[in-house]
């Protein structure tokens, strides 16, 4: 029997999951005998899954316990409505300051849940609906699974920061085989969290059969009664000497090289780990260095930021900080987008997709419009042909969409955004002239990049309804979307900006009017240094690669080459003169606008990338270069220096709101926590100004 | 215009859901998914029906509203996974709701408007208890146009045993011990859980499980226990829980098709239906409706009383039988009058029990090929009966 453990003082109390034995007589199935059937159900809705802390163990250990005792033909195990379980409860995790707990917990679940399979009746696993991490898992130590045709399943550990460290990382290999192991522990996992559907669970034999929902478990119970008769019989392969291992095993670990910009983190490492022992261990010794592995990385700083980076990301989709009441809002029946431009043309079809609203833009002349509209048809287009987009639906939205060189299409308009050229003088005269057009309420949004959006407004005899309104590039990808407040910008204005982000399914913040919003400020300070560096004569090899091993998604050139030096340029120029030196202008990024160069990195025709002669001969060098060390420092450094000057200046209000803009606008990984977590944890923010960003133990173990 | 020639419609299967006991197995389990779990049983029952030429889906409920509402023929086809090209209805005539379907896609084969058509009924006694958002009429009483007893069934069943004093207490303690003796037998047997779709049920508290058998079933019943009784509906009175049957939740499901369409398909034919009919009484003794549907359906078919050799009666309540089988000169414990028992042990969920006659009067027929007719009949609240005589296809020309 297992023992019970006690989460840390300030854990959130545990929501259990209750583990209920019912029995069921298989004589209708054709079978003589009964199975017992564990539900597995919290009490709540789907909308708060069934997940598994301590308690929940407890009680599903007590259930086989019972179910054992009834002396049942099978034992299955299945969820409440809609959901079979979404995993361990992390939000414990990150209270547990003992390496003992932490192993303990590891060890309680392969404890409970191997009896599953060391049952001495065959066992299975009904999953009824989403089966994520230890929900699949206790699917994985039962003998037979079936799944929900609408079901998602997965195994989202190394996506965390942490392994499948219930049994997921030993068993599905030698269930499944390596390579489709590799596909669903790290492919899956570091592609964004991909899921399983329930046809790719079955195809990769994840599972052994699917039904359809409406009588998944009457269907469940006789695949149960057919095997126990012997009327059906799945044939289990032995993996252990498939010559795949090698080649799965590299898959794996270039997927996580490439997520991660090179760098060699632990959870991935640990879970290639895993697999490669799964093909000669036993299913015991694969547990225990689960259990060994999984204590590692929970009492580790970075599942502690990627933790503290996946609760505020979900946190934040729903909740915006210092949003006023949405009932402020005004409502958005018809949007304007000044430019028909590429931007512009983005903007119009997100705005149309997802606002289905008559959506009119304008540009200098009406060919320009017009390409613009078409663009955007086409694009919806493309969605039909994809099939993400039915014809019906696409011929609503292309018919919405309309476009002019005369302005005064804009009026009726309830929001405009405009996407001109990044000019103040000619933002200014826009503004002003729309003004004319639109209502005193419409609002007046601008994408601005790093323009001041209060002198926007300057002269406007309605500012209080401009707004920045700043989004990523690309805009229908990027989930983040800066809202800036000028001093004048009122809560209908910022509520009815809100409500439009929302419907635009994009993570928010709102923020003063500053120069660069977040993002680009800390980006183009960060950038600055590296490219600083190389004037001063550091090679830009060794400039670009300092920060390999922190696990940025991309080096710093190579986000340079993405953006482009010109915008860079002139982001950074704009930050200079706003901000002052600290945001310097290089000669060579000068040099590279001036002579058309855009990439310091070329792709071959063999797909490798070296760096472009064109760049390097551009380089404007000085004679002082720098180390690795130092340069990765003084980046770090001036991201500390810059961030905290932005919570001086009341940018945004906290640390917080940084790390989400930088996870969700930057694509900077979970395991940095954003970027805070991570600058507190190498020390440089006490040495920078004194003080931690975070308190010890919110993203980090509570030493 | 050419003229429709009447067709001969066929019962190719039925099928049902066990009947649970109001508040208990199917507590947690909505009216709509017992009858989307039935159709499908069906539909897998027979593998040989091209789902896509379903002409109609007609389902009964006595309360439409809810998990019983939204058109509940079309919901339940649509959650069933029918396609969306094949149409649904939903339709209401009370405890004959089942019956009801099942004549009027038998109206619509005949004629040629439908080839294939499903009919079947739901109740979920537990989600809507009996009169809920029941609204009568002032009228009703203010100018007499029924008595109060006409709104509650027992009270009714009251009134019967008033009208035909020889229909005694214990005569109806007795049908109804019967009863639960020849259901226990059947269940015995087998008989009964041949055409049962085990379906799944969740509670809250105790979670999933798969119901396979009917819960009303009391077969240690006795006349000492049945006689001890309280006769809720009147003081001194006849009526009780015994000799009744329960409060039920349950969903059933008949395919019928033309008996052509039936062999271009290679259906099973397990009856085919003769004529129908209902009537009406005073909505008083609505128990009493059987005798005069039965007399009409008769005498539509040509057929006499003595012709028919299985009677599938719905047991709403033992006195109501007995008032049906006293009319006819039939024995209480007529060996051809409800074989596998009836309503008194597994229930009725209302609109659902139509469909369940005629699955016990298929089995019926099946294993007794000398006889010729059956029939399936019911009572209905306020006060009518309906009866259809259906045709044993397996009749070898012995006895009728």
């Amino acid at each position: 029997m297992t023992t019970a453990i006690t989460l840390p003082e300030g854990a959130p109390e545990e929501v259990v999951t209750v583990a209920k034995v019912r029995d069921i007589d298989l004589a209708p199935f054709g079978y003589k005998g009964t199975l017992a059937l564990i539900t597995l159900d919290n009490g709540h809705d789907h909308n708060r899954p069934n997940t598994l802390g301590p308690q929940s163990l407890a009680s599903l250990d007590a259930a086989i316990t019972e179910a054992l005792s009834h002396n049942p033909s099978a034992i299955a195990v299945t969820g409440k409505p809609f959901i079979f379980a979404a995993g361990a409860d992390l939000s414990a995790l990150s209270f547990l300051n003992d390496r003992a707990q932490a192993l303990a917990i590891g060890k309680l679940g392969h404890d409970i849940f191997r009896r599953l399979d060391e049952s001495n009746v065959p066992t299975f696993a009904f999953i009824n609906g989403l089966a994520l991490g230890g929900g699949l898992e206790i699917g994985l130590h039962c003998n037979y699974r079936t799944l929900s045709a609408t079901a998602f399943t997965g195994l989202p550990e190394v996506f965390l920061g942490l392994v499948p460290g219930w049994g997921g990382a030993t068993i599905l290999p030698k269930l499944i085989g390596p390579e489709k192991a590799v596909q669903v522990i790290m492919l899956n996992a570091l592609n964004n969290n991909t899921m399983l559907k329930a046809k790719d669970a079955l195809g990769l034999g994840v599972v052994d059969a699917v039904f359809e929902p409406a009588d998944f478990l009457e269907k469940s119970v006789a695949f149960a009664a057919a095997i126990l008769s012997g009327a059906t019989k799945i044939e289990r392969k032995d993996y252990s000497s498939d010559p795949a291992w090698d080649s799965a095993l590299a898959t794996g670990k270039a997927a996580a090289h490439k997520k991660f910009g090179g760098a060699d983190l632990a959870a991935p490492r640990t879970a290639l780990e895993l697999i490669a022992a799964a093909k000669s261990n036993t299913r015991g010794a694969g547990f225990d260095a689960e259990d060994q592995a999984l204590a590692d990385l929970t009492m580790s700083d970075p599942l502690r930021a990627s933790l503290y980076a996946f609760n505020l990301i979900q946190k934040k989709k729903k909740k915006v900080e210092g949003a006023p009441k949405s009932n402020l809002a005004r409502k958005v029946n018809k949007v304007g987008v000044v430019g028909a431009g590429l931007m512009a043309s983005q903007l119009a079809l997100l705005l149309v997709r997802n606002l289905k609203c008559p959506v009119v833009m304008t540009d200098i002349d009406q060919e320009r419009a017009d390409k613009g509209v078409a663009w955007v048809k086409a694009e919806l287009q493309k969605l039909v042909e994809k099939k993400r987009m039915s014809a019906e639906a696409a011929s609503r939205l292309a018919g919405l969409v309309s476009g002019s060189a005369d302005k005064s299409i804009y009026a009726g308009c309830d929001f405009v955004i405009e996407a001109i050229f990044e000019e103040l003088s000619l933002k200014q005269e826009l503004f002003k002239s729309l003004e004319a057009i639109v209502s005193p309420e419409c609002v007046l949004a601008t994408n601005t990049s790093s323009l001041s959006v209060e002198k926007m407004s300057i002269g406007m005899k309605n500012p209080e309804r401009v707004v920045g309104f700043h989004f990523f590039n690309p805009v229908a990808v990027m989930p983040l979307l800066e809202i800036a407040r000028t001093s004048h910008t009122d809560d209908a204005t910022t509520a009815t900006a809100v409500e439009v982000g929302k419907n635009l399914k994009k993570t928010m913040i709102i923020c003063k009017d500053a120069p660069g919003f977040v993002v680009n400020r800390l980006l183009t300070r960060f950038m600055g240094e590296i490219t600083d560096a190389v004037d001063e004569g550091t090679d830009p090899a060794v400039a670009d690669n300092a920060m390999r091993s922190i696990g940025f998604p991309m080096s710093p050139f190579e986000l340079l080459g993405l953006v482009g030096p010109g915008v860079a340029l002139h982001v950074a120029e704009t930050l200079h003169e706003n901000l002052g030196p600290r945001y310097r202008i290089s000669p060579t990024m000068q040099a590279m606008v001036k002579e058309g160069v855009k990439t310091f990195y070329v792709k071959g025709d063999d797909g490798t990338v070296s760096a472009n002669p064109a760049a390097l001969a551009l380089i404007h060098k000085g004679s002082t270069p720098s180390t690795a060390e130092e340069v990765s420092e003084r980046a770090l450094r001036a991201l500390a220096e810059e961030a905290r000057m932005m919570l001086d200046e009341g940018v945004v209000k906290t640390p917080a709101e940084i790390d989400l803009c930088m996870l969700m606008g930057a694509g900077w990984p979970m395991h940095l926590g954003g970027i805070l977590p991570y600058l507190d944890r190498i020390g440089l923010s006490e040495k920078v100004s004194g003080q931690r960003f975070h308190a010890p133990g919110i993203a980090s173990v509570l030493k | 215009m050419s003229q429709i020639s009447p067709r001969t419609v066929v019962l190719v299967d039925a099928v049902r859901t066990p009947f649970g006991k109001a508040g208990s197995s199917f507590n947690g389990t909505r009216a709509d998914d017992l009858m989307v779990r039935v159709i499908r049983g069906l539909l897998e029952r027979n593998p040989n029906l091209p789902i896509n030429q379903i002409d109609d889906v007609s389902i009964a409920a006595a309360t439409q509203t809810g998990d019983q509402g939204m058109n509940i023929g079309r919901s339940a086809a649509l959650l069933a996974g029918i396609p969306n090209s094949v149409p649904g209805y939903s339709i209401d005539r009370w405890c004959a709701g089942a019956l009801t379907a099942t004549t009027t896609i038998a109206g619509g084969i005949a004629m040629g408007a439908l080839d294939i058509g499903l009919a079947g009924g739901v109740e979920h006694m537990g989600n809507h208890p009996m009169g809920e958002l029941m609204d009568p009429n002032p009228r009703y009483l203010a100018e007499r146009i029924v008595d109060t007893d006409a709104l509650s069934m027992g009270a009714t069943a009251e009134r019967l045993h008033d009208r035909f004093p020889t229909l005694t207490k214990e005569r109806a303690d007795r049908f109804a011990l019967n009863s639960q003796l020849k259901t226990a037998k059947a269940y015995e047997e087998g008989k009964i859980q041949r055409d049962l779709i085990p379906t799944a049920a969740r509670s809250a508290e105790l979670g999933w499980t798969i119901v396979s058998a009917d819960e009303g079933p009391r077969p240690t019943t006795t006349m000492e226990g049945l006689a001890g009784l309280k006769t809720p509906f009147r003081a001194a009175g006849r009526v009780t829980a015994g000799n009744s049957s329960g409060l039920n939740d349950g969903a059933t499901i008949a395919l019928l098709a033309s008996e052509e369409k039936a062999n271009e398909l290679g259906l099973t034919i397990k009856a085919k239906m003769v004529t129908f009919a209902f009537a009406g009484v005073e909505p008083e003794v609505m128990g009493y409706g059987p005798v005069p549907s039965t007399i009409k359906a008769l005498s539509k078919a040509g057929l006499d009383i003595r012709d028919i050799g299985a009677f599938e009666i719905n047991e709403a309540f033992a006195v109501q039988v007995l008032a049906f089988l006293e009319h006819f000169g039939i024995a209480d414990d007529d060996p051809r009058v409800n074989p596998y028992g009836g309503a008194i042990a597994v229930g009725h969920p209302l609109a659902s029990s139509g469909v369940r006659l005629m699955i016990n009067l298929a089995r019926t027929f099946e294993a007794d090929p000398s006889i010729r007719y059956g029939i399936t009949t019911m009572c209905i609240g306020l006060g009518m009966g309906g009866t259809v005589i259906w045709e044993n296809p397996h009749f070898t020309g012995g006895k009728k």
